[in-house]
């Protein structure tokens, strides 16, 4: 939690205190304010610790809160918006990282453990709990009764 | 003169680590109980010189002794007393003397309380958990010396960071050490365990306490810490998927795994070398977690870079103790004997799909968090790995877990009955479906997943109460026999109820945050008016407001509900005297289980100010939900089974249902 602090004091320190989106900064249309605060969410305040611009107080997130509402005001869509953002500044605008080959590890991990995982355990527990031995033969069970009948009969054996 | 004795005291206490490191593993190892026996007083030695450096540091820091130069750096004479004092653990070094006292104090209660242990085992835990204090300390006094002077001394010093000078903050960070450094004592069982390579059920049920202390006390100080951030960040935010939040989740999920499979140990002595992988990954992690909030290495590689003997020796520690032990493991594990067969629908195979999805979260979030840096070190390639990765891959995970959790103790032990369990739950779905939909309705709508989330926790609370109270025979048998059942219960079984049901808290309060929170961010002037759910307030106007240390701009609102005046909120903006770094200080009221939040912006022109104003409703359950949860773990903890060194095991109530 502390590194958070010094990272968002970094934001703070260096500019000021202040709210993220400031009311000059809004779109009239609900819905369209909607869009841009939902893609905001998953833009990244470059010169923050992991702030999107939605949560940031810098001059820069506020520049690119405003470049996101031009182009929603343009008629564009989440996708362009996202394309036209790393075009210029890379793929570290992105929070939500594209998958491609630099970040395919990234995103197989959580289906590499449970596969991984459950194979493992599935291991584990076939060879802790060994296939049950074949039912005795009609033959055996009927062996089986004599002998109970005639436990002495074992002796012969 | 007291830095040079506290100073001292660290060394000694050094010297009495390593012997303390050395005899007893060596006397374990010849069979000598002389040897073995030096462990406990050396332990309690070791920690006496701990707790009086630390205790020196602490004078220094009470003293405002700006010849010191970490007090210099983080104190100043105009602060207040506490935030003098907790200015001892907001800074790198002292944060690690606050380490290794919680270290040595876990190991004195070891050596005072486990007297019960048998002999050897005793000795080697001792003697890894000195191992561990004696790197630390070594660490301290090369490379993070707290006790460095100054000449000539600077006659005022630079203050604590105005944004730890917070009750929240101050508590946080020891919270979060007793966790990370309670599973070290389990990380020491571990290793021993594997030293001798002998473990059985009698090993999980001493380590089972030293689990639930070091969860009860990282989950608090997580939840500590999210209120904080909430509070103090002035966005109303209570979890950013930040890299020194998952530091400190991680051990938290691998922990939760832990505590689940070491009670498949004790009761079953299955999954033996799989606790024994967990306690050392958990260990593991909180470790990591140290070093990326402590180094600076989340910041920028190259931070880390600019102090190398630091960054050389953290990683150092990593590599000995978390290779060293998953090499120790590679080399004794297979030796261990497996034990337990169960059927895979039962209550062990509902643990193991727990520890499974667990294990796969902290996975993801460990990937999450770590991946940006290693891309970037072998291919110079910059990303970003942020809250809509998590909410993507760990989100899913987690609400999985939610899904099974009421199975788990619902299954009877080697083999249960799925289609009983299937009808129990399908049971409890049914009313979460009727609360969700119902509640959907009196909302007026929502958005979907928020729903969705609203039922996942209605059938994670409803169902941890079936399984209770069925053991009680509610409703089946008359009250006074359900009465006497629950008094038979033991309190592990109230502590497991409490953790589940927090958990569903949780989720209620977060899902009710992200579904039907109001928001208005508005300019205002004094004397106007604005509307959110059923309040009604109005600006009244800014004013200024002197504190020790600090100059506020204090904003004045009236709230009003159905025209009744019912509260007056006063959301500032501080600046601190010293460094004239501002913060923001929300205004916050609660109501019910809601809470109304201001927070301040900027001036704007033609003499407005921005404001953020929100009403949150439920938003309390998100952090009283982890308070329960750690409640369950405490009463699991006073569980008379579990006691810490309780001589013999209690004698089972005659009522209680076998476990």
């Amino acid at each position: 939690m502390r590194g958070l602090l010094l990272a968002i004091l970094f934001c703070f320190s260096v500019f000021s205190a202040a709210l993220a989106v400031e009311p000059d900064e809004m779109l009239k249309d609900p819905a369209l304010e909607a869009r841009a605060r939902a893609l905001s969410q998953t833009l990244r305040c470059m010169v923050c610790q992991n702030q999107s611009i939605e949560d940031s107080a810098a001059p820069l997130a506020r520049d690119l809160r405003l470049i996101v509402r031009e182009h929603i005001k343009a008629g564009e869509s989440d996708r362009q918006i996202r394309d036209f953002l790393v075009a210029r500044y890379g793929e570290f605008v992105l929070l939500n990282p594209r998958l491609s080959a630099h970040t395919i590890v990234l995103w197989a991990v959580p289906g590499l453990i449970l596969l991984f995982g459950g194979a493992w355990f599935a291991y584990v527990f076939f060879r802790g709990n060994p296939p049950q031995p074949k039912k005795l033969s009609r033959e055996e069970e009927r062996k089986l009764a004599k002998l109970a009948r005639n436990p002495d009969d074992l002796t012969k054996l | 003169m007291i830095a040079e004795l506290a100073h001292y005291a660290l060394v000694l206490a050094f010297v009495l680590a390593v012997l303390q490191a050395i005899l007893p593993l060596w006397g374990a190892r010849k069979n000598d109980l002389t040897l073995m026996g030096v462990a406990e007083p050396l332990a309690v030695a070791s920690f006496g010189f701990i707790a009086l450096s630390f205790a020196g540091l602490m004078a220094c820091f009470v003293r405002s002794d700006f010849s010191v130069l970490a007090v210099y750096s983080n104190s100043h004479s105009l602060q207040p007393l506490l935030y003098k004092i907790t200015g001892v653990w907001g800074n790198h070094e002292g944060s690690m003397v606050l380490w290794v006292f919680v270290l040595g104090l876990f190991s004195a209660l070891v050596a005072v309380f486990g007297r019960n242990l048998p002999a050897r085992l005793r000795a080697n835990v001792l003697g890894v958990e000195a191992l561990i204090a004696a790197v630390f300390l070594l660490f301290i006094l090369t490379t993070s010396n707290p006790f460095l002077r100054i000449d000539p001394a600077p006659a005022e010093g630079q203050q604590l960071n105005p944004i730890l000078q917070d009750i929240g903050l101050a508590i946080h960070p020891p919270l979060l050490y007793l966790g990370y450094v309670g599973f070290s004592i389990t990380f020491a069982f571990a290793a021993a365990a594997l030293i001798e390579g002998r473990v059985d059920a009698a090993w999980a049920r001493w380590v089972r306490p030293w689990i639930l202390l070091a969860w009860v006390f990282l989950t608090l100080g997580i939840a500590m810490g999210s209120y904080w951030a909430y509070y103090e960040l002035g966005w109303g935010g209570y979890w950013f998927w930040d890299p020194v939040e998952n530091a400190s989740l991680m051990p938290w999920l691998a922990g939760t795994a832990l505590l689940h499979s070491a009670i498949v140990m004790e009761k079953r002595e299955a999954l033996k070398v799989w606790t024994l992988l967990l306690a050392i990954l958990t260990f593991s992690l909180s470790l990591l977690g140290t070093f990326l909030v402590r180094s600076g290495v989340l910041t920028s590689v190259h931070s880390f870079a600019n102090d190398p003997s630091r960054g050389i020796f953290i990683l150092v520690i990593l590599v000995v103790f978390i290779g060293g032990s998953l090499a120790l493991f590679a080399v004794r594990a297979p030796a261990l004997k497996q034990g337990g067969l169960f059927a895979p629908i039962s209550r062990e195979g509902a643990l193991v799909v727990n520890n499974l999805l667990l294990t796969a979260t902290a996975a993801t979030v460990f990937t999450g968090t770590l991946y940006p840096l290693v891309l970037e070190a072998l291919t110079g390639e910059k990303i970003s790995v942020g809250a809509p990765f998590f909410d993507r891959t760990a989100g899913p995970l987690l609400l999985c877990l939610l899904l099974v959790m009421p199975a788990g103790p619902l299954l009877a032990w080697k083999r249960g009955d799925l289609r009983g369990v299937a009808e129990r739950l399908t049971f409890a779905a049914g009313i979460a479906a009727v609360v969700a939909a119902v509640t959907l309705w009196l909302a007026k709508g929502g958005p979907i997943l928020a729903a969705a989330g609203l039922f996942c926790a209605i059938y994670a609370i409803i169902g941890a109460l079936i399984e209770f109270s069925e053991r009680l025979q509610l409703f089946r048998a008359s009250a006074s026999v359900s009465l006497s059942r629950a008094r038979g219960l033991p309190r592990s079984a109230f502590g497991t109820l409490l953790a589940h049901i927090g958990v569903g808290v949780s989720l209620l309060g977060i899902v009710a945050e992200a579904g039907w929170s109001q928001e208005k961010v508005v300019a205002l002037k004094p004397g106007d008016q604005i509307s959110i759910a059923s309040f009604d307030l109005s600006f009244e106007g800014l004013q200024q407001r002197e504190g020790k240390n600090w100059r506020d701009q204090v904003g004045r609102f009236e709230v009003r509900r159905g025209g009744v005046p019912v509260a007056t909120l006063e959301p500032s903006k501080r600046a601190y005297v010293v460094s004239n770094q501002p913060t923001t200080e929300a205004g916050i009221k609660t109501f019910g289980l809601g809470q109304l939040y201001i927070s301040l912006g900027e001036p704007m022109p033609g003499g407005a100010i921005s404001a953020r104003i929100y009403w949150k409703p439920l938003v309390i359950l998100i952090w009283l939900g982890g308070v329960v949860m750690a409640l369950g773990g405490a009463l699991s903890l006073s569980d008379r089974r579990l006691r810490v060194g309780a001589p013999k095991p209690a004698r089972r109530a005659a009522m209680a249902p076998a476990e």
